[in-house]
């Protein structure tokens, strides 16, 4: 079963943020025809994170939403756009990830705002920080002012991101996935010998 | 089993009153921590390791050779000493002089330090923290076990026929724990070289020591020092006590809310239930710190930091009288259901004896 996360970063209730993610997870798991989607929404985890940044290390909730995309084949992840950029909250769940975790990992983007003015926020923002984890980001965005939700446009996009990010899914040559986690290195440790090694030659 | 404290010397104000102490307080406070710290019966004193300020934490064989010269019997140990920046030369000599100059109550912790700028102050890149670790540990290995010694690597300038002077007391060299939080690399090196393992357990929850400690010993084994269970453990510990558990809640809890380390982040209700830290009757402290074998195994060494965060030096002292007072619980608690194959701690006495038995 491939298994598909969404993290959405909405503030409110109901979130425009979360019925774009939604809307997304939808069509991405009809295009997979099976797949078990999970959703991590950030706003629950606000003190959490805030915590983690003190303290180095998640709790709880946290522990698990992290976990929830470390095994996850795919990731749709939904932003609202705060000050012409993804919230903070949004970049605090990244920021907190491990290095590694995200290495090669198919990822749709998304972004809800106010107006289409921020629609380039995909393009600036969010693309470079997908690419400094070295997620493999898909080729289509998905941005939705409020405009859009009366727009049949919107679905059309969703449509070709979605159909591009389920083509993807496990796909990924696991050669893309190099850096080795931390536990990768529990449960099976480099040598000493091998740490001797790339010591001496840098 | 041995029991003691640890400091990592920052001159922190007491958030009760605003008052900082002077780095010259500090530093006597240090010395009047250890003195008190072999009065009440503890076993070790371990000092860290900072160049810059807050900390009054340089030049740390300067202030364990003073603290030696005021005390009979207490282990002089660091916490941790900065393998990655220091100059494995240095600290063969420096810990080599130490232990001529106290019969041998030295061993050390080696770390990588935290704080970003000291790499390149000393002339390193902290991306290299992993490889610097492991090369300057090799050749601080080799330096107290082979007189002579040739050697070039990446870190520092060759070395061609070097002697480490002095030689180490008695030919044994001070053991060695590696301390780490989170890199597993740490771990690995620890259990290759048959050396101690220390995990800082007040950081982060039980579950992570337990994987780290877990990874050391089956490491441990499969370089042949022995079984997992005799690999040699220390952890990391924290307390507040006062004879009634909410008086010490009350008292703490601003030095917790404003700690340097995790200060303005999760209530002290949540940081005690998610780690180690434990404040409450000395009685309380006692169950906790037994239950650490429950996730960990039997273990070699327990360190607590007691001087942290601004708490005054009259605080400190009273804490170190309850710590005296749970011991003989403790060493108790700990020697119950232990089995005879567990290894104490090493000293130098049982390195020599050690030694002298394989060469019989």
């Amino acid at each position: 079963m491939t298994r598909i996360a969404v993290v959405s970063a909405g503030l409110s209730v109901p979130s425009s943020t979360r019925l774009l993610a939604d809307r997304i997870a939808a069509v991405t798991a009809e295009a997979l025809e099976e797949a078990e989607v999970e959703v991590v929404e950030l706003r629950p985890l606000a003190h959490a994170l805030a915590d983690h940044l003190v303290t180095g290390f998640p709790t709880g909730e946290l522990a698990e939403a992290i976990e929830t995309v470390r095994r996850a084949d795919g990731l749709i992840v939904v932003t609202p756009v705060f000050a012409a950029s993804y919230s903070g909250l949004f970049k605090t769940f990244f920021d907190v990830l491990e290095d590694g975790l995200l290495d090669g990992k198919p990822v749709l983007v998304a972004a809800t705002a106010g107006t289409a003015r921020h629609s380039l926020v995909l393009e600036h923002a969010l693309r470079p920080l997908f690419a400094h984890l070295h997620a493999v980001v898909v080729p289509t965005g998905v941005f939705a002012s409020t405009d859009d939700f009366g727009d049949v446009g919107l679905d059309r996009r969703i449509e070709r991101a979605a159909g591009e990010l389920a083509a993807l899914v496990g796909k990924v040559d696991p050669s893309a996935r190099r850096a080795r986690t931390v536990d990768d290195e529990f449960a099976e440790p480099t040598p000493f010998e091998e740490l001797l090694r790339r010591a001496a030659d840098g | 089993m041995q029991f003691g404290i640890f400091t990592v010397g920052d001159v922190t104000p007491d958030p009760t009153t605003g008052r900082t102490p002077s780095e010259h307080e500090r530093i006597k406070s240090t010395v009047a921590i250890a003195r008190k710290a072999e009065e009440v019966g503890l076993d070790v004193v371990a000092v860290g390791e900072h160049h810059n300020p807050p900390f009054i934490a340089s030049a740390p064989t300067t202030t364990l050779a003073y603290i030696g010269a005021q005390t009979e019997r207490i282990i002089l140990s660091t916490a941790t000493t900065l393998i990655t920046t220091t100059d494995p030369v240095l600290i063969a000599e420096n810990y080599a002089k130490l232990q001529h100059l106290t019969d041998g109550r030295v061993d050390l912790m080696m770390g990588r330090g935290n704080t970003g700028p000291v790499y390149p102050w000393f002339g390193k890149d902290i991306r290299e923290g992993i490889n610097l670790a492991i090369e300057n540990y090799a050749l601080l290995h080799r330096l107290w076990r082979e007189d002579v010694v040739d050697w070039e690597g990446r870190f520092r300038t060759p070395l061609q026929g070097f002697t480490s002077t002095p030689r180490p007391l008695d030919g044994v060299p001070p053991f060695v724990w590696h301390g780490s939080i989170r890199s597993p690399e740490i771990a690995e090196q620890a259990a290759y070289y048959g050396d101690g393992f220390f995990s800082n357990h007040i950081f982060w929850p039980a579950s992570h020591t337990a994987q780290m400690v877990d990874l050391y010993r089956r490491r441990f084994e499969h370089y042949g020092h022995g079984s997992a269970d005799q690999a040699i453990v220390g952890l990391g510990g924290q307390v507040f006590m006062r004879r009634n558990s909410q008086d010490a809640v009350r008292e703490f809890r601003p030095y917790f809310d404003n700690a340097p380390v995790y200060g303005h982040g999760p209530s002290l209700e949540e940081f005690t239930a998610q780690t180690p830290l434990t404040v409450g009757s000395p009685q309380e402290v006692v169950e906790r710190t037994l239950g650490f074998r429950e996730y960990v195994g039997d273990y070699q060494r327990q360190l607590f930091l007691m001087d942290h965060a601004g708490l005054p030096l009259k605080t400190v002292l009273e804490q170190l009288d309850l710590l005296g007072e749970i011991l003989p619980d403790l060493r108790a608690g700990f020697a119950e259901g232990r089995p005879d194959h567990v290894p104490d701690a090493p000293t130098h006495a049982s390195l020599v004896e050690a030694r002298e038995r394989v060469s019989a």
